[in-house]
């Protein structure tokens, strides 16, 4: 029994490195410049057809395809904040809403007409790799998903706390007329900010392909976790993004173990609700 | 140096500035004195590039800037220390002052920062501490440093009195002389008229979008229909 919870637990981890990974962006974009992203799932979804494609095609490697993915990804979120997003909400919430729900219908059946709704899937020498450690067997890409998303919530979290545009970023979130007065472009930082939390995607997609399938609807899987993984972590928070997903996931996995696959999944709110109600600002949210 | 010649400004269908004319010489305080709803703000939103005028010419410097771009009115040296500071809350006090020098070169920022500190030992001691979390004087004293921290050749200080104790009020005043006296242009947008009046060289008293009197501050301190006729005081 003890050793079916222990692997239960580990899954879970690995699962929610995964999770992190996908919320990290979001932490971003949603939890840092309060843009409600609709369209996250979607581009994730692109994310892992660019990364399919380039394995498919071009028998690039995911893992070799990320820096490439990512970079595409940047300017893929850059270029639609700058063209669309930006300029249709004028900076109004709502409009906001409207322009990335938007992009993600767009997204979503475009992607349908030319792939078509099968799934699809890339196997590589590393697809069913397993890491025997005693009685577990972790797997091998989700475990370096897990790592490198570690690695980028660090990296994220020093860029926002040491670089210049990192600071301007939170100084135009909050007060975005001061940052002005000091020539700080609030135009340009948001479409920075917003093809960094894309370019997240695109790391996550590369890291995902491996062990996940790829279909026009595969944003769907992951969108509201990510939601819920930026809100129960602290609205910002890049370290409470990965704990967040950590929890969501061992929640999600134990969840189905105790309560059945069917079941399974309430745990999840049951985990979000408990948390709110006693730690409103999130797990590492700042008190405001 | 800076030069507004005839402006008009308002927000959308609503005018505001009706022909404003004011210049401020370099090296001098120059009060802008005036009731609420005058359109001090409004000038100064549009001297920093926040709002773009609809006629008229703002030159600074021999250079007109009057569509320039907030950034390149920055770059050039106006800086705007607003009403209501317009700090950064959820950043730390040395992250608002580095902010301050956006535009400015490292080796710059660490010689700027220095003597901002200089200036400002209470921000030395609260250098780590949440901007949001000092007190309204801290906080004052914190947006007059990040303006500094931009190299200003002209600084905009509007309503910088603005909810501080008489005590404080006093020292910043001070303060502000003392910074003029190193040779930096002040334009002082002030309800504080006779505290202004006493460290100003000219004073601008605007009423209606446009000035209504103007001269040295001497002068006008001495004018006994300055408070009823312009300023609304008894």
């Amino acid at each position: 029994m003890t050793e079916i919870v222990i692997a239960g637990l580990v899954n879970g981890i690995l699962i929610g490195g995964v999770y992190a990974l996908v919320a990290l962006g979001l932490t971003l974009i949603y939890g840092v410049l309060h843009i409600v992203n609709f369209a996250h799932g979607s581009l994730l979804m692109v994310a892992m057809f660019a990364a399919w494609l380039l394995a498919e095609k071009a028998g690039l490697s995911p893992y070799a395809a990320l820096p490439v993915v990512s970079l595409g990804m940047f300017a893929l979120g850059w270029a639609l904040y700058r063209f669309v997003i930006g300029r249709v909400s004028r900076g109004e919430d709502r409009a906001i809403l409207l322009a990335t729900l938007g992009v993600a219908v767009v997204l979503d059946n475009l992607f349908l007409t030319i792939f078509g709704g099968d799934t699809r899937q890339i196997e590589t020498d590393l697809t069913f790799a397993m890491w025997e450690i005693g009685p577990l067997l972790l797997s091998v890409p989700k475990l370096i998903a897990f790592v490198v998303s570690l690695a980028l919530a660090t990296a994220l979290w020093a860029f926002m706390a040491r670089t210049d545009t990192g600071r301007a970023i939170r100084a135009v979130a909050k007060e975005p007329e001061g940052a002005r007065l000091m020539g700080i472009r609030p135009d340009r930082i948001f479409a920075l900010a917003y093809g960094i939390g894309i370019a997240c995607l695109g790391a996550a997609a590369c890291l995902l392909l491996p062990s996940f399938f790829v279909s026009p609807h595969v944003g769907n899987v992951f969108v509201l976790v990510a939601f819920t993984i930026v809100v129960l972590g602290g609205m910002g928070s890049f370290p409470g993004a990965v704990v967040g997903g950590l929890l969501i996931g061992v929640t999600e996995s134990l969840g189905g173990l105790v309560l059945g696959e069917s079941l399974g999944p309430i745990g999840i709110s049951l985990v979000f609700i408990a948390v709110l109600l006693f730690r409103p600002t999130g797990l590492f949210g700042a008190a405001r | 140096m800076l030069e507004v010649t005839n402006l008009h400004a308002g927000y959308g269908p609503f005018a505001v500035l009706h022909g404003l004319n004011l210049t401020v010489p370099p090296g001098e305080i120059v009060a802008l004195l005036g009731a609420n709803g005058a359109g001090k703000t409004t000038l100064n939103r549009a001297l920093s590039g926040l709002i773009r005028p609809t006629a008229g010419t703002i030159t600074f410097d021999g250079t007109d800037i009057t569509a320039a771009r907030h950034d390149s009115i920055v770059r050039a040296g106006l800086i705007h220390v607003p009403e209501g500071r317009k700090i950064f809350p959820n950043l730390t006090v040395r992250d608002n002052l580095l902010l301050g020098a956006y535009l400015r070169g490292r080796p710059n920022r660490t010689r700027n920062l220095a003597r901002v500190l200089d200036i400002f030992p209470r921000l030395a001691e609260r250098l780590t501490q949440l901007a949001g979390s000092m007190s309204g004087g801290e906080q004052q004293m914190l947006a007059i440093g990040r303006g500094l921290m931009a190299e200003p050749r002209l600084l905009i200080l509007d309503e910088p009195s603005l909810g501080l104790s008489p005590i404080l009020t006093e020292e910043l005043f001070a303060l502000i002389a003392r910074l003029n006296a190193d040779g930096l242009a002040i334009l002082l947008v002030e309800q504080n008229v006779m505290q202004s009046l006493a460290i100003a060289h000219r004073a601008s008293v605007i009423e209606h979008g446009g000035i209504a009197l103007a001269g040295p501050a001497a002068e006008l301190a001495d004018d006994p229909g300055l408070k009823t006729a312009y300023l609304g005081l008894t």
